[in-house]
């Protein structure tokens, strides 16, 4: 099996791209890896062939590094990769209970698809969102502040093919095959898309607003300002508030309809 | 005590996050940004390394090492070209500030590329992003795009006669390339291993040219420290630990998130300010500085989060990564899990940290089932004792953090775990619907 003529071009023109941006070519095996994957899905056979065609190394010396990387698939995953977060502060914030029942819902475990190659799910470790605990991706994008019930309808809508949004992220999920070209370099043009942050991003910016804290004048000799109000002294908003409305003038995302 | 001091936030790197279109150039220029560039671009290069230098801004990432002196190790000439690598693979468990802080404000992080570039002579920037991120990763992208457009990066930009080419890398999955030399390696298209120093990346790093690897974090903070000036940079802060950072509070705090303030803030005031721990609960265990940083208890509520106090405290600071976790939690099931991400992240290159995690894992398990005894905590402790600074890198060390001092502060829990036959607690409790 080798790649169709077009598609072959198409790859070709892409990975002397890629290559071009490096001073040294090796330096784009992973940008290749992640375009042999827009392409297949997973790295396939072909891809690493593909790749070390273009990069006049060894397939041996592709698959060494292929198999090192965990976004790197070896056997076909779903549209929608559903990633579950199970490291610590995830898992415990309620992670382990959703992967059990998505795990369950879904009928498939870790780095399994659907008989149907809609969705695949992955056990994922730390994805730096912490603070939207508990934390799931689907083709790298963040769905924040989940549950049991919200992890199984999103997957439900994803295989019926319901649209769903993330978090944060742009106003249409792009599956996984385009997912892989941005890894690759190529940008779908969607980063004006989408919240600039989230409510929790938010929470001590908004706080030192409403105290009147700030950053020290640039000029040090300056009067400094008066006597912070000390936190005990300030009434505190309810818990959990929800973040307030974005100000601005313009306006590339909301959050409307989307996972919250 | 109570917190005595009324330490305040300070917004600077998340100041302009709450407008919408804040990542992009005309948002961040509305805020000032890229005046800090044009400043430098007037400045010669040795002096804006000497105001990084006198600001006293140490390493974001969690090992502190000073900035300014990092840079000026770079050899004065050298055959091969100069390289700015930015270390954008936040991944250690808990930190969560890089990745909002470039989705939010990826011109901070550009801005701040350009003018250490510029600093240390270098024509030639990365960002290695982790690949886990996409909408972070096409913020990037865009803000590159941006900064080109506008004459920020190309040739001769702005007419200094300063080129610079900025590529934005995106990694695959790999806790590892974190550590600045596996990180190299990987950029240089192999598998992410660390290697030997020295030599250090300054003389020897990407394809053996000079190297300057730093975080999102510390970059990002240059231009406002070329902008408003050294002395107002370390005016923030503590003595040793100057400056301010972005405090991520997460876990079971009433309004986890992003908090930017001086060093030296304890969190006391940090959970005051977020509303204390989730109503009905208390303080159990936390993480100053990410899972390989060693936990504390409400005792060190008062600890003042610099690298000196938390360090004399028996942790370290690491990347601020408050990871907050009340009584419901069990500490066994805590630190096995932890355990469990560093087995698998392990690259496996020496034998002390690939052997070392994969029985921390199969023991933690045990021990966590019930099935242990009090010896097996001393096997543990005597297992660490062969990981810790038996490795090329710190991810080991990093391993040996929470166990070491879970076992020190919660023996207790540990053998309650052998005389029931199993987990005291209820992990359903812990979650965030619990009684909700």
């Amino acid at each position: 099996m080798t790649y169709d003529t077009d598609v072959r071009v198409r790859l070709e023109r892409d990975a002397k791209e890629i290559i071009a941006r490096y001073p040294k070519p090796r330096s784009a095996l992973l940008p290749l890896l992640h375009l042999v994957q827009s392409v297949d899905g997973h790295v396939t056979q072909d891809g690493i062939e593909f790749c070390a065609e273009q990069l006049g190394i060894t397939a041996a010396q592709v698959t060494g590094v292929a198999t090192f990387y965990t976004q790197y698939k070896h056997a076909p995953v779903g549209e929608y990769h559903v990633g579950v977060c199970i490291n610590t502060l995830c898992a415990v914030m309620g992670g382990d209970q959703i992967w059990d029942e998505l795990s369950e819902h879904v009928g498939v475990g870790h780095d399994e698809a659907t008989p149907d190659g809609k969705v695949s799910l992955e056990r994922i470790e730390c994805n730096a969102a912490c603070d939207f605990a508990p934390v799931m991706m689907v083709n790298w994008e963040f769905f924040d502040n989940m549950t049991p019930a919200k992890a199984k309808e999103l997957v439900d809508d994803l295989r019926s093919g319901k649209e769903v949004l993330p978090s944060r992220g742009p106003n249409k999920l792009c599956g996984w095959k385009d997912a892989s070209r941005v890894l690759a370099g190529f940008p779908d043009g969607r980063a004006g898309e989408g919240v600039q942050a989230g409510p929790e991003s938010l929470r001590g910016l908004e706080l030192a607003k409403r105290r009147g804290w700030t950053a020290p004048p640039a000029d040090v000799d300056a009067a400094r300002p008066d006597e912070p109000v000390r936190p005990s002294e300030v009434t505190d908003p309810p818990p959990n508030e929800p973040g307030k409305p974005i100000g601005g003038d313009v306006k590339p995302g909301t959050q409307e309809g989307r996972n919250k | 005590m109570t917190a005595q001091s009324g330490t305040t936030l300070t917004p600077i790197l998340t100041k302009n996050w709450d407008q919408a279109d804040s990542f992009t150039r005309a948002g961040y220029e509305r805020e000032g940004g890229y005046t800090a560039l044009r400043k430098a671009l007037a400045m010669a290069p040795d002096d804006i390394v000497q105001q990084v230098k006198d600001s006293g801004l140490r390493g974001r990432g969690g090992a502190g090492f000073p900035t300014g002196m990092k840079w000026g190790f770079l050899p004065p000439s050298s055959p091969n070209p100069r390289y700015l690598v930015v270390n954008a693979d936040e991944s250690e468990p808990g930190t969560c500030k890089d990745i909002p802080l470039m989705m939010a404000n990826p011109h901070v992080l550009v801005e701040g590329v350009i003018i250490s570039s510029y600093a240390i002579k270098s024509n030639q920037a990365f960002i290695y992003v982790r690949g886990e991120v996409l909408h972070v990763i096409r913020r990037l992208h865009q803000a590159v795009a941006e900064a080109y457009e506008a004459g920020y990066l190309g040739k001769n930009i702005l007419g200094s006669g300063f080129d610079l080419d900025v590529v934005v890398h995106s990694g695959a999955g790999a806790y590892i390339c974190g550590e600045e030399t596996a990180l190299l390696d990987s950029l240089e298209g192999f598998r992410g291993q660390p290697r030997l120093k020295p030599p250090f990346p300054a003389v020897a790093g990407l394809y053996g040219g000079p190297t300057v690897i730093n975080n999102v974090e510390s970059i990002a903070s240059v231009p406002s420290i070329v902008g408003n000036g050294p002395e107002w940079f370390a005016s923030m802060g503590t003595e040793k630990s100057q400056g301010f950072g972005i405090f991520s509070l997460s876990g079971h705090v009433t309004r986890p998130g992003q908090y930017e303030a001086p060093l030296g803030i304890t969190l006391r005031e940090l959970l005051d300010m977020a509303g204390g721990v989730r109503e009905g609960h208390r303080l159990k265990f936390w993480t100053p500085g990410g899972s390989s940083t060693p936990i504390f208890t409400d005792e060190h509520l008062d600890v003042p989060l610099d690298f000196e106090s938390v360090g004399a405290a028996g942790s370290m600071l690491g990347t601020r990564a408050l990871q907050i976790f009340d009584e419901t939690t069990c500490v066994v099931r805590a630190v096995l899990r932890w355990s469990e991400f560093y087995a698998h992240e392990s690259c496996g290159k020496c034998t002390p940290c690939r052997e070392g995690t994969y029985w921390y894992k199969q023991m933690l398990k045990r021990l966590e089932a019930g099935k242990g005894e009090e010896e097996d905590l001393e096997t543990l402790l005597d297992l660490s004792d062969n990981i810790l600074g038996r490795s090329f890198c710190a991810l080991g060390d990093g391993a040996t953090s929470p166990v070491v001092s879970s076992i020190k502060l919660f023996r207790d829990e540990y053998l309650q775990h052998f005389e029931q036959g199993g987990c005291p607690f209820d992990p359903a409790k812990s979650t965030v619907w619990a009684g909700a």
